[in-house]
C-alpha cells in the first residue's frame, strides 16, 4: 500500500509537522533550525491574537464571570429548577436519538455513495449538503409546513395517529435534518480511501461478506462514524432556527434548552440565561474534546494501518 | 466520480485471480453485496434523503408559488422585505470582508511560522462553531446590551449596538469565524514556505510575496471559505435573532423577516423571503460542488 493515505482534511494540522529532535527542556520558542525567513510573524500573530480575543474569547470569558458571580447556590438552584432540567434534558435527549438515527442512516447512504452506482448518484451526494447551506429558519417552516396535519407528510401521519409538528417527535425530526451531513461527510472520505485489497484478501481467504464488512471494514470506519456522531450531536445541542418553529414550546415538553436562555434574556433574567448557557457551552467543549481526541485517534488509527 | 476509484482495482483483482489455480469467482460477488442488499441499500437511502432533504426543499418553492407569480413578486417588493434584503446584503458583506481579511492573517501566522501553542490556536479558531447561534447572541447582550458591561457608557455616548446593525454584524462575525481559516489553513499547511521563501530572498518583499506567491496558491481555496461563509452570513438566525430587536423594516435580516411573516400566518410571503434564501443555498451549492472538482478534495489530495 502507498505510504500516505491522505489524512482528513479536519485534522491534517498536528500529523504534518515534521518529527523534530528532542527539545531541550525550556526550549526556545522558535526552534533554529525551522526559523523562517518570511516577514510578517510578529504582526499576523498579534494580530490574530487580537482579533480572537475581541471577537471570541472576551465575549465567551464575559459569560462565564458573568456567571461567577452568582453564588454556588443560586446557580444550583437555577440549574435544578424543573423548567431548566427538562429543557435540558429534551435537548440532549433527542440531540442523541437524532444523532443516533443519523448514525444509522448516514452509513446506509455512505454506503449507496461509495460502493454502489445508480442513477441520480452525484445529485443524491450533493443534496447531503443542504442542511449545511440551507439556513436554519427556511427549514424550520418548511418542515413545520410538512408535518403540520394538512402538510405533504403530516395529512400521511395524522391517519396513523401521529402528531409530529408542535411535539417532541418534530424537535427530532429538525435535529435528524440538521444532523445528516456530519455524518456522512465524515465517514464518506474515510470509505473512500479504504483499500479494496484488504477486502479482497478477506474474501480469497474465504471470510463470507459479512464477515469481510464486519471485521475488516468497520474497524477502519468505526473512529469516522464516532467522530460524526459527536458532531452531529454537537450540533443538535446548540440548534435553534430550524427547531424553534416545529417545536410547539410548551414548557416542560417541547422546550429546549437555547430557547429558554432567549426566554429569560427576553424576561431580563439574566441570571439564568447565562448560567444556561455556561452549562451548555462547558458539555459542548467537553464534546469538542472528546472530538479532538477522536481524530488523534483515527489518524493515529489510519496511519497504523498503512 | 467514484467511478474513478473502483475501476483502478480491477485490472489488479483479474490479474490476481489468474495467478491463483481456482477458477476465478465472479467479481461481483466477491466485490459487492448481492443484487437485492445492494437495490434496498439504495432504495433506503434515496427514500430517506428524499424525505428528509429532498421534500422540504422542494416544499419552500411549492408554497411559494402557491398564490401564483403576482402574490410571490409582492412579498418581495413590499417595503419591510426590501429593507431585510438590504441589511442582511449589508451584515454579509461586513462579515465576509472582515472574515476574509482575518482568515488570511490568521492562517499565515498559522502556517507559514512555528510556534508553541499553535494547534491550541487553531483549536481557538474553531471555537465559534461549538457554540449554540443563541449563546454566540447572548454573550455580545452581556457586553453591549443597556444591562451590560459597556452599555450604559454607550447609551451615554449615543452609540447603539444592541438593537442595532453593529450588533447583527458582531454576532454575525462570531458565528461565521472559522470558514475562511479553517479552509486555508490546511492546505497552505501543506504548501510549506519554500516558494515564499524562494520569492524573499529573491527580493520581493513580504507584501509582494503574499500578493503574487501566496494569494494565487490558495485562490480557490479561499474562494470555497467565502463561499461557505456567505452563505451562513445570509442565513443566521439564532444569534441574529438575540441582537436584533426584531424592529421591522429597520433590524430585521432576512430569516428574520420570514419568522414573523410565519408567526403572522402570513405562510406565502414568508415562503416567498424563504425561497430567495433557499435559492442562494442551491446556487452555493453547485458552485461548492464546481470548486470541489478544482480543489480535488473528493479525490484526496
Amino acid at each position: 500500500m502507498t505510504p500516505a493515505p491522505a489524512a482528513p482534511v479536519l485534522a491534517g494540522a498536528p500529523a504534518a509537522r515534521p518529527p523534530a529532535a528532542p527539545p531541550a527542556p525550556g526550549a526556545p520558542r522558535r526552534h533554529p533550525q525551522r526559523r523562517s525567513a518570511l516577514p510578517g510573524f510578529g504582526l499576523t500573530l498579534g494580530l490574530t491574537v487580537l482579533w480572537l480575543s475581541l471577537i471570541v474569547l472576551l465575549p465567551l470569558g464575559g459569560l462565564f464571570l458573568k456567571t461567577a458571580e452568582l453564588t454556588p447556590e443560586r446557580i444550583l438552584a437555577i440549574l435544578t429548577a424543573p423548567r431548566t432540567l427538562h429543557a435540558l434534558q429534551i435537548s440532549f435527549g433527542l440531540s442523541l436519538a437524532a444523532a443516533a438515527t443519523n448514525l444509522v442512516f448516514g452509513a446506509v447512504i455512505v454506503w449507496a455513495l461509495v460502493r454502489y452506482e445508480f442513477p441520480g448518484r452525484r445529485v443524491l451526494d450533493a443534496l447531503v449538503d443542504i442542511p449545511f447551506a440551507l439556513p436554519t429558519a427556511v427549514a424550520g417552516i418548511a418542515l413545520t409546513d410538512l408535518y403540520s396535519t394538512n402538510g405533504w407528510v403530516g395529512r400521511w401521519l395524522e391517519p396513523l395517529g401521529i402528531t409530529v409538528a408542535f411535539t417532541p417527535l418534530g424537535i427530532f425530526i429538525a435535529l435528524v435534518f440538521i444532523g445528516l451531513p456530519f455524518v456522512v461527510r465524515t465517514v464518506q472520505p474515510v470509505m473512500e480511501d479504504l483499500d479494496r485489497d484488504l477486502e479482497e484478501a478477506a474474501a480469497t481467504l474465504g471470510a463470507g461478506r459479512l464477515t469481510t464488512i464486519r471485521r475488516v471494514i468497520l474497524p477502519a470506519v468505526v473512529p469516522a462514524f464516532l467522530t460524526g456522531f459527536a458532531l452531529a450531536f454537537a450540533r443538535a445541542v446548540g440548534e435553534y432556527g430550524s427547531v424553534i418553529f416545529i417545536a410547539g414550546n410548551l414548557p416542560n415538553v417541547s422546550e429546549i434548552a437555547p430557547l429558554l436562555i432567549v426566554i429569560r434574556l427576553e424576561e431580563f433574567r439574566y441570571a439564568d440565561a447565562t448560567t444556561i448557557a455556561c452549562a451548555m457551552l462547558l458539555a459542548s467543549f467537553a464534546l469538542l474534546f472528546v472530538i479532538n481526541a477522536l481524530q488523534r485517534w483515527s489518524q493515529h488509527h489510519t496511519g497504523r494501518l498503512g | 466520480m467514484s467511478v474513478i476509484a473502483p475501476t483502478e482495482g480491477v485490472p489488479y483483482a483479474v490479474e490476481h485471480f489468474h495467478a491463483a489455480t481456482a477458477p476465478p469467482p465472479p467479481l461481483e460477488d466477491i466485490h459487492s453485496e448481492p443484487r437485492l442488499v445492494r437495490a434496498v441499500v439504495i432504495a433506503l437511502a434515496i427514500l430517506f434523503m428524499g424525505l428528509f432533504i429532498l421534500l422540504p426543499l422542494a416544499n419552500v418553492f411549492v408554497q411559494a408559488f402557491s398564490k401564483g407569480w403576482a402574490a410571490y413578486g409582492a412579498a418581495l417588493v413590499d417595503p419591510d422585505a426590501l429593507a431585510a434584503v438590504r441589511l442582511t446584503l449589508l451584515i454579509a458583506a461586513i462579515s465576509v470582508a472582515t472574515n476574509t481579511v482575518m482568515g488570511l492573517v490568521m492562517a499565515w501566522a498559522i502556517t507559514k511560522f512555528e510556534f508553541t501553542g499553535k494547534s491550541l490556536l487553531i483549536t481557538l479558531v474553531d471555537l465559534p462553531f461549538s457554540v449554540s447561534p443563541v449563546i454566540a447572541g447572548l454573550v455580545f447582550v452581556l457586553l453591549f446590551g443597556a444591562q451590560g458591561w459597556f452599555g450604559p457608557w454607550l447609551i451615554d455616548h449615543g452609540w447603539k449596538i444592541i438593537f442595532a446593525w453593529p450588533g447583527i454584524a458582531l454576532a454575525t462575525i462570531f458565528v461565521t469565524f472559522p470558514f475562511v481559516a479553517r479552509e486555508l489553513i490546511p492546505l497552505m499547511q501543506e504548501q510549506g514556505t519554500q516558494e515564499e521563501e524562494a520569492a524573499v530572498t529573491l527580493g520581493a518583499s513580504g507584501w509582494r510575496t503574499f500578493l503574487k506567491v501566496t494569494l494565487p496558491n490558495v485562490k480557490w481555496a479561499l474562494l470555497y471559505g467565502v463561499l461557505l461563509c456567505n452563505a451562513r452570513a445570509m442565513g443566521e438566525f439564532g444569534a441574529v435573532s438575540v441582537v436584533s430587536g426584531h424592529v421591522r423594516g429597520e433590524t430585521n435580516t432576512m430569516p428574520l423577516h420570514i419568522e414573523i411573516l410565519y408567526n403572522e400566518y402570513q405562510f406565502q410571503a414568508s415562503f416567498a423571503v424563504a425561497s430567495l434564501l433557499a435559492l442562494l443555498a442551491v446556487v452555493t451549492l453547485l458552485a461548492k460542488t464546481l470548486l470541489e472538482a478544482r480543489l480535488g478534495r473528493k479525490g484526496g489530495h
